[in-house]
């Protein structure tokens, strides 16, 4: 039974649980938040699945708790309200604190550094016309499949230069990696079953990297680690940490703003229309979706030491979870933050990425990306039905769209 | 007031006069300076308002303090060279009346 919008505002404060990962695949955790951030915006949650843990849902916590990664760690305890499973935990840079985290993202941040980027514009930009020009007219088909999923995975296969035939299994194993194991829709049910797959994964990827680390150094990632001194010789759960971290970060939440951007867009026909009269403003439209798609629900820390937060007191071991769904909405940072608005003065302003040490190493990659689409997408097709809203995932982590129907009308 | 020349990477300069005080970032942000992000708004927290000092004025501006939450941000943007800061940590001076900041290719 899922919860309804009201309960938000009739069960006691302390009763509100937004963990439960049910409110995610709804889309019903609006209210919740919107309360918390007035009553109890540094808010404890006594008792969860997950345990005890504390809710950030102010823009200006959240920003505090991402710059103090000594007093809030990412290593103690994971990046999920969601503890790691006992004894198949898999290590990656973004569950790290310094100095091996630093050691470690300096040597897959050249791939994204805006030179590169330079460099994979016109790759990226023919593709996403072939594909644009392939979809059909006049007839219902999934934007998901045809379009976020197919971009972003082929993007993914370039990053990795993995077989291009072969790239569907590199979404497959996001799917995997993110998945709510619970979920009658995941393709794996267990904690184990997950493991598996994804070593699995490590053993075609260690193919792969053994080659290219007797090869000379290339600008790919699986290249890159095996020559970067931080990252060669990884043992193997932290390898398959790695790669599941470049996986999920480098296609699953681009995936997720493309098809939240064109949902949002057709729940604002007037910013939809702005946009067709001026497509100068796709520069302000690709940080507006990724802050009101939000494509990370949140990030977990773990509190090393005794502090105070919000004028709350955060004892050391706490769990402490910075909701970026919250602060996206929070209307002391953000003017009408509710609002999808593609002109936004300072649109670039949201904590999708997060901030500080663990800030989203690729997030120039991702809006290149969402750019050139709707660059793209506004010359060939103006008009873009969308007939259901998406199909969501069943997690508090990742803001998951599955399918989207939607049609192209025929040409007047 | 103060000036600051902020020269973007294909050579395009900005002259621009920024009140004492404020920061060499929003001395950019305020007058529509391209090439400056600022994304987190001036916190420290992102590197995206990452600038080259002049070297004639590195003394007076100075290098981050080794170990500082901008030495730290600085050591993950691309392209980092000794007279990199974050424009955002420049509290502008009387003195520094004159400076020469210069941008990275993209800010990242």
């Amino acid at each position: 039974m899922s919860a309804q919008p009201r309960d938000a505002y009739f069960i006691p404060l302390d009763a509100i649980d937004v963990s439960d990962p049910q409110l995610y695949q709804d889309d019903a955790y609006y209210p919740y938040f919107e309360r918390l951030r007035r009553e109890a915006p540094v808010h404890w949650c006594r008792e969860s699945r997950y345990g005890p843990y504390w809710s950030v849902c102010k823009y200006k916590d959240i920003m505090q708790v991402e710059v103090n990664h000594q007093v809030y760690s990412s290593e103690l305890g994971g990046i999920a309200v969601e503890d790691p499973p006992v004894g198949l935990e898999r290590e990656s840079f973004i569950r790290m604190d310094p100095p091996k985290h630093d050691e470690q993202r300096k040597v897959v941040g050249p791939i994204v550094a805006p030179a590169n980027l330079a460099e994979m514009e016109a790759t990226i930009r023919e593709r996403t016309i072939r594909v644009l020009e392939g979809l059909p007219r006049n007839e219902t088909f999934d934007w998901v499949e045809r379009v976020s999923i197919e971009l972003t995975t082929m993007m993914l296969a370039t990053l990795f230069d993995y077989p291009w035939e072969d790239r569907r299994q590199l979404t497959y194993w996001s799917d995997v990696a993110i998945c709510n194991v619970h979920a009658p829709e995941s393709p794996v049910h267990s904690e184990q079953e997950k493991f598996d797959e994804l070593k699995k994964m490590a053993e075609r990827m260690a193919e792969l990297y053994n080659e290219r680390a007797k090869a000379p150094p290339k600008f790919d990632l699986l290249s890159m680690l095996a020559h970067g001194r931080a990252t060669q010789d990884m043992p193997l759960r932290e390898f398959m940490g790695n790669l599941t971290l470049l996986i999920v970060g480098g296609n699953d939440t681009t995936r997720n703003s493309m098809t939240g951007g064109l949902y949002a867009l057709s729940q604002h026909p007037h910013e939809y229309q702005k946009l067709r009269e001026n497509p100068a403003l796709v520069a302000s439209l690709v940080p507006e979706i990724i802050r009101y798609v939000t494509p990370v629900i949140h990030m977990r820390r773990t509190a090393t030491q005794d502090a105070e937060l919000g004028g709350q007191p955060i004892r050391a071991g706490d769990k402490v979870v910075m909701w970026y769904v919250s602060g996206n909405r929070d209307p002391d940072a953000i003017d009408d933050p509710d609002n999808f608005i593609i002109d936004r003065p300072r649109p670039r302003q949201h904590l999708s990425f997060g901030f500080g040490i663990h800030r989203c190493v690729g997030n120039r990659l991702a809006e290149l990306q969402l750019r050139i689409l709707w660059e793209e997408l506004l010359p060939r097709h103006p008009t873009i039905e969308v007939l259901a809203p998406p199909r969501r995932t069943y997690s508090n982590f990742i803001h998951g769209m599955r399918s989207m129907p939607v049609r192209i009308p025929t040409l007047n | 007031m103060p000036k600051v020349t902020y020269i973007e990477y294909n050579g395009t300069e900005h002259p621009v006069e920024v009140p004492v005080g404020l920061s060499v970032m929003r001395g950019a942000v305020n007058n529509n300076v391209p090439g400056i992000d600022a994304d987190c708004g001036g916190e420290c927290a992102c590197a995206t308002c990452h600038v080259y000092v002049d070297p004639a004025w590195l003394d007076k501006i100075g290098t981050p303090i080794p170990g500082s939450q901008e030495a730290s941000m600085l050591s993950f943007a691309a392209e980092g060279k000794p007279n990199s800061r974050l424009s955002c940590q420049i509290a502008m001076h009387e003195e520094f009346d004159g400076l020469i900041v210069r941008m990275p290719q993209g800010q990242h």
